[in-house]
């Protein structure tokens, strides 16, 4: 009965047509049953994926089921989020609150009344453990055991979660208050000289943080039949390619193409392009440039050719300048390309000339 | 994207070319007490201290004596030889700088110095030999030209000197079938300012020749035979639709007369590919006119022609001005086409090149002096790393950026 007029709410909704409308929509409520019945759908959907890819059903994990997705349902949106996935249903749907009460009306939880029963609870569990571990280390002190092990604090890669997770986590709002409450709580707890099951406890509330630059690799100089040093490099900017080969020890030469870059490029801007990495590093006259591009205009093209050189100049510099390079903007690909027309417009924003009758 | 960063060229488009300056009379004082220094210095021929301005300025004004030890420095032309010797010679930008410097400076660079070199071992007895200065883009081929044509006026030869051929072929507004061959074309205003100008040029010699023929203008003009070239050309400037004939009637007279060895005749003709090239104008019935049926082109070409003696011609082939040809073109063969370089062949090329380092560096200075570059990175060193990049010793390119700073 709860499905059929979960359907025929859903039939509803659209018709019912106010001003607020995207505010009036609740948000569903998915019953156990649904989500269970999903899950099931998921591991059977899962087995029938993996015989048309021709793996084994028992192992096939989510990110060969990814590789499948995108395989056979290849989507060139822009947005993530917007492409079709195939995941756990609970990754899905929302965590919803099972019932907190029983038929007569009583709730099974103690501190349901409170309003934020699993927070309170997390926080009660959390202090117990304080208390816990303060009351060891008195007995270890009266025993005279007891030794001030200087705690090794956590390595830099983990960070406390974010409100926002916690309350994915907990299923409940919280407030602002309540949240650097805990995070004071668990530092505390921390503090102290714990065992592996309260370090497994303030584990669950850190995340991993990946280290702030993903180096790419540098690599190092070739040489050439003469002895001289020389890299390339390559690089991207919205329909241009270009590879350009980098010589230590030139004149500040620079050939494009096979022609020399002051007739292929009679625009000043793009010069100035050009010139970007060597005036960056102050080896204006020092390096001779070899490359080739193709594809693009005369902007794009000159963006290219200029993250193919700072590539290159990257085997010739020290680590602090790359990381100042990267700094500057000179090492990363420009994302912008150009924009889908969409049907119903002009162009990608443009929309028609707006007729008022 | 370049926040943060100052840098040398900045974006602004719309900088006032023209800057009226008068020069400080502490010029005048600094220019003479450097004289005695400059002399010393070239009579010990050791520069021990070499101060900017022995670099990029030499005193040496006259051009029969430039030599290898004036490449990279400019030398001083009078406002009024200017005005005598290149009344129309100049390129526009040039001009431009001369009024606002107040001075007229000229390079002395490598190409010109060996054309220099060759005219000064001319034989006279032999057919005028051809000269062609060919380049790139702004390397500073017409500017070499001028630095000869100076040379040659010095030395008291009569000039006779085509500023711009491309200016015959293109946007000429009133076209007339021409009263000497009915299937030419007149080019009465071109003729009548270009006669003009050779007047100012060449006034002492235009009394001393005569005319071989006698020429009647129409009914009741005629020039008899033995007056002087001078009332040619004022027939010409006079009446505007026989100065193309006239424009004829002189080169004709010149070429024959030049063999006598009365004077010795400079041939100098910018942009010589125009003459073999294609045209813009049309006739009223909207055909093409190729460039023969002109008749400025058709005597032109005459006079190219090296069946004279007693003289030299110098040519320069340029893009800039030229009909239908790709920008990248610069050698003679691209640019003067197949029939043009069989009637200039044989004739000795003369590459010009962008600067060397040392001209290069004479440039920036001679700007810097002038106070033209007035941002505060122009004299340093990385600055001037800047423009030699961004402009890759390129003169012209060079002379643009700089109107920006």
């Amino acid at each position: 009965m709860r499905s059929t007029c979960q359907i025929l709410r859903l039939k509803h909704s659209p018709a019912v047509t106010t001003k607020k409308n995207v505010a009036a929509l609740r948000r569903e409520s998915y019953t156990v049953d649904f989500i269970k019945k999903q899950i099931e759908e998921f591991n059977i959907g899962k087995r029938h994926l993996a015989n048309m890819m021709g793996e084994d059903p028992e192992t096939f994990t989510q990110e060969d089921i990814d590789r499948a997705i995108t395989y056979l349902f290849p989507s060139g949106l822009f947005e993530k989020r917007a492409r079709p996935i195939m995941k756990h249903p609970e990754e899905i749907f929302p965590k919803q609150r099972a019932i907190q009460w029983g038929e007569d009306g009583r709730p099974f939880h103690f501190l349901f009344y409170t309003g934020k029963q699993s927070y309170y609870s997390l926080m009660h569990e959390a202090y117990g453990k304080v208390l816990h571990v303060e009351e060891r280390q008195d007995q270890l002190r009266a025993k005279g055991l007891f030794s001030e092990k200087p705690k090794t604090k956590d390595p830099i890669g983990s960070r406390w979660l974010i409100k926002e997770e916690l309350e994915e986590m907990l299923v409940e709002k919280l407030s602002d208050q309540d949240y650097a409450q805990f995070i004071r709580l668990l530092e505390r707890l921390s503090a102290l000289p714990c065992d592996a099951a309260e370090e497994e406890f303030v584990g669950r509330f850190r995340r991993t943080v990946t280290v702030q630059s993903k180096k790419h690799l540098i690599e190092p100089l070739q040489y050439d039949e003469q002895g001289m040093a020389f890299s390339t490099g390559r690089g991207k900017r919205k329909t241009a390619n270009a590879e350009a080969v980098v010589h230590g020890h030139g004149s500040g030469k620079i050939e494009i193409n096979g022609v020399d870059y002051l007739l292929y490029f009679p625009v000043t801007q793009d010069r100035e392009q050009l010139m970007f990495p060597f005036h960056f590093l102050d080896r204006l006259g020092k390096h001779d440039v070899t490359c080739t591009v193709s594809g693009g205009g005369r902007s794009s093209q000159a963006g290219a050719i200029r993250l193919a050189v700072a590539r290159a100049l990257c085997s010739f510099i020290t680590e602090d300048e790359v990381e100042w390079m990267r700094q500057a903007g000179l090492l990363t690909t420009d994302p912008r390309v150009r924009e889908r027309k969409k049907p119903g417009q002009e162009g990608a924003r443009r929309k028609f000339t707006w007729k008022k009758r | 994207m370049l926040k943060g960063m100052t840098r040398l060229v900045s974006r602004v488009h719309k900088m006032q070319k023209l800057r009226i300056r008068k020069l400080d009379p502490g010029r005048f004082l600094h220019s003479g007490t450097q004289a005695p220094q400059c002399l010393v210095a070239h009579l010990d021929n050791q520069v021990p201290t070499e101060s900017p301005r022995a670099i990029s300025r030499t005193l040496e004004n006259d051009p029969a004596k430039h030599g290898e030890q004036h490449v990279g420095q400019h030398y001083n032309i009078s406002i009024q030889e200017l005005k005598t010797v290149f009344p129309h010679g100049l390129p526009p930008r040039f001009v431009m700088q001369v009024k606002t410097f107040n001075e007229a400076c000229l390079m002395v660079r490598k190409p010109a110095l060996e054309l220099l070199h060759y005219l000064k071992n001319t034989n006279f007895a032999h057919p005028a030999v051809r000269y062609v200065l060919y380049g790139e883009k702004g390397t500073g081929k017409t500017l070499s030209l001028c630095h000869i044509i100076h040379f040659c006026a010095k030395q008291d030869w009569l000039i006779l000197h085509i500023p711009d051929a491309h200016l015959w072929v293109k946007n000429c507004r009133d076209l007339l079938q021409s009263t000497y061959n009915k299937q030419r074309f007149d080019q009465p205003l071109e003729a009548s300012v270009w006669l003009k100008n050779f007047k100012t040029a060449n006034e002492r010699f235009l009394s001393q020749i005569k005319v071989q023929d006698k020429y009647v203008w129409n009914k009741r003009e005629s020039t008899e035979k033995g007056s002087p070239l001078a009332e040619v050309v004022e027939q010409g400037i006079m009446r505007v639709r026989n100065a193309t004939d006239a424009v004829g009637i002189v080169l004709k007279e010149l070429k024959r007369q030049s063999s006598l060895g009365i004077f010795r005749l400079l041939v100098a003709v910018d942009g010589v590919n125009a003459l073999w090239g294609r045209t813009t104008l049309k006739r009223e019935d909207k055909s093409l006119i190729a460039p023969e049926e002109l008749a400025l082109i058709y005597n032109l070409r005459k006079m190219v022609k090296n069946d004279w003696q007693g003289g030299a011609i110098v040519l320069t082939v340029s893009q800039t001005g030229s009909l239908f040809k790709p920008r990248k073109a610069y050698l003679p063969q691209e640019l003067l086409g197949k029939e043009g370089f069989d009637t200039l062949d044989p004739f000795i090329p003369i590459l010009v090149s962008n600067y060397n380092p040392k001209e290069f560096e004479a440039c920036i200075q001679y700007y810097l002096e002038n106070s033209w570059l007035q941002h505060e990175k122009a004299h340093t060193e990385e600055g001037k790393k800047e423009l030699l990049f961004l402009s890759n010793r390129n003169p012209g390119l060079l002379e643009r950026l700089c109107a920006y700073l």
